[in-house]
């Protein structure tokens, strides 16, 4: 499993303030509650700002890295942005992400191709959002096979199928769920990721039923999770889940996470 | 009639269909009219639903099974609609603007606005601004409601907008905007006519421009 710490995104409003004033103290502080909490890489966004998101993602990722030992997941869709995140990031980054849009998969497929980035490949094509598990697996399917010919190793592929609102649509729950599951059956030893929250749009409960899905996914075999690793009930849930899944051997990582009071509340 | 009416109005708030269907054809066979439903019941039911969307007490599914219980009403009304008589409120082109493919917003817009008494023309996603400048046109619309989900698909907006100027289409329609990124002050910032904090917002807004 690998917790994707989704915090230092500029969409929020601590964050887009701290880039503009340049504070990097807040950054450094909530990328080590982050690294503290669990989280194996520490996402950063600043899309909002469309004119400077280059240069200010790279002072992200300068600042993030000086106070913790964890790559990070370069979270924008534009090559200049990852490029100069790039161009200082030390270690392996997670690049979030890839999708089958085309000018998106034009731009950062030679950015990716032959490197061992971790990436992400969200299931979104031209054709728009994916509704059912066929229209996953179809995108899943094209953008699985173009990351493996352009030299890209499998295991560093993390599939995300989309997660949408159960409120619009009762069944975007079990379309995600049935996603997973058939793409890690039909691609061995690909991965798959999603953030949750979407989920929940439109209810009422929120974090409760972010809880519960993840649990849910990771049965199906979800094995990476974009989230706020500060939510101790979703650290606790995920580390139980994936021992109960069969997926911890002698279940080493539920007793370490229980002698680290990851169960107390 | 007050007590049929007040019936109705319950049932699309509710979103209990089969009912409301039922009720209609006794308030139509006791000799209320068709326009007379609507305005009287079923319009100011979507205002209830609305309102409770804003305030947090009703939620989006809920909202949903409303403006499709809406739907099954005007279904049975419009055949029933008197020449002059008409269920329009007004009518709006929707649509994502170009390079973004989120709907789900914008369908929700559309839903509402049409459980409103709108008629909408949805132009879907990915909408190129010669599209939205060809549909207003074709359509005489009152209102242009255009949606953004990403920071780099927002600047669109814009664009569609100064295009319209181009065209001297601008001033034909108010224009409402909308999308997680979007803010009032970013909608003032573009020229737009308002922004729609969310779905209900939208119609709400929508409802006062044609006001006027």
């Amino acid at each position: 499993m690998i917790v994707v710490g989704e915090l230092i995104n500029a969409s929020r409003k601590n964050i887009g303030e701290a880039l503009t004033c340049q504070n990097a103290e807040y950054i450094k502080s909530i990328a080590r509650q982050q690294y503290e909490a669990g989280a194996d890489y520490i996402d950063v966004n600043a899309g909002i700002f469309v004119e400077e998101e280059p240069e200010y993602i790279k002072w992200l990722v300068e600042n993030v890295q000086q106070e913790v030992d964890a790559p990070c997941s370069i979270d924008s869709p534009s090559p200049a942005a990852i490029e100069a995140a790039l161009s200082v990031h030390k270690g392996t980054p997670l690049i979030n992400s890839i999708s089958l849009e085309k000018d998106r998969y034009e731009a950062l497929m030679p950015i990716i191709a032959g490197t061992d980035f971790k990436v992400v490949a969200l299931c979104m094509s031209d054709d728009g959002m994916p509704e059912t598990v066929d229209d996953r697996l179809a995108i899943a399917d094209k953008l699985i096979n173009g990351l493996l010919q352009n030299n890209v190793d499998i295991d560093n592929i993390y599939v995300d199928p989309l997660v949408q609102p159960i409120s619009t649509n009762k069944d975007f729950g079990t379309g995600f769920l049935d996603s997973v599951e058939q793409i890690v059956k039909r691609f061995k030893g690909v991965h798959t990721m999603c953030g949750l929250s979407n989920i929940s749009f439109g209810l009422p409960n929120r974090q409760f039923l972010n809880q519960l899905f993840a649990v849910m996914a990771i049965s199906k075999g979800l094995d990476g999770l974009i989230i706020n690793p500060l939510d101790k009930r979703m650290m606790a849930n995920m580390i139980a889940a994936e021992a109960l899944a069969g997926r911890d051997e002698y279940c080493m990582n539920y007793l370490q996470g229980h002698r680290a009071g990851r169960f107390e509340f | 009639m007050s007590d049929m009416n007040e019936k109705m109005k319950q049932l699309v708030i509710a979103g209990d269909g089969a009912m409301l269907g039922t009720v209609i054809q006794l308030a139509l066979d006791t000799g209320a009219s068709a326009s007379d439903i609507l305005e009287e019941a079923l319009l100011p039911a979507m205002d209830v639903v609305g309102q409770r969307m804003k305030t947090g007490e009703m939620f989006i599914p809920e909202v949903l099974l409303s403006a499709k219980t809406m739907q099954s009403g005007l279904e049975i009304l419009t055949p029933l609609l008197g020449e002059g008589e008409s269920v329009s409120a007004g009518t709006c082109v929707i649509g994502t603007v170009e390079g973004d493919l989120h709907d789900i917003g914008k369908n929700l817009v559309g839903m509402m606005l049409e459980g409103s008494g709108f008629k909408v023309v949805d132009l879907g996603i990915d909408v190129k601004q010669a599209d939205f400048a060809k549909a207003i046109e074709e359509s005489g619309a009152d209102i242009l409601g255009m949606s953004a989900l990403l920071t780099t698909t927002m600047p669109k907006m814009k664009a569609t907008i100064q295009h319209l100027a181009e065209l001297g289409l601008r001033d034909k329609v108010k224009i409402l905007v909308g999308g997680a990124p979007v803010t009032a002050q970013y909608a003032k910032d573009i020229g737009a006519d308002g922004y729609g904090f969310n779905a209900a917002d939208a119609v709400e807004k929508a409802k006062e421009f044609v006001a006027g």
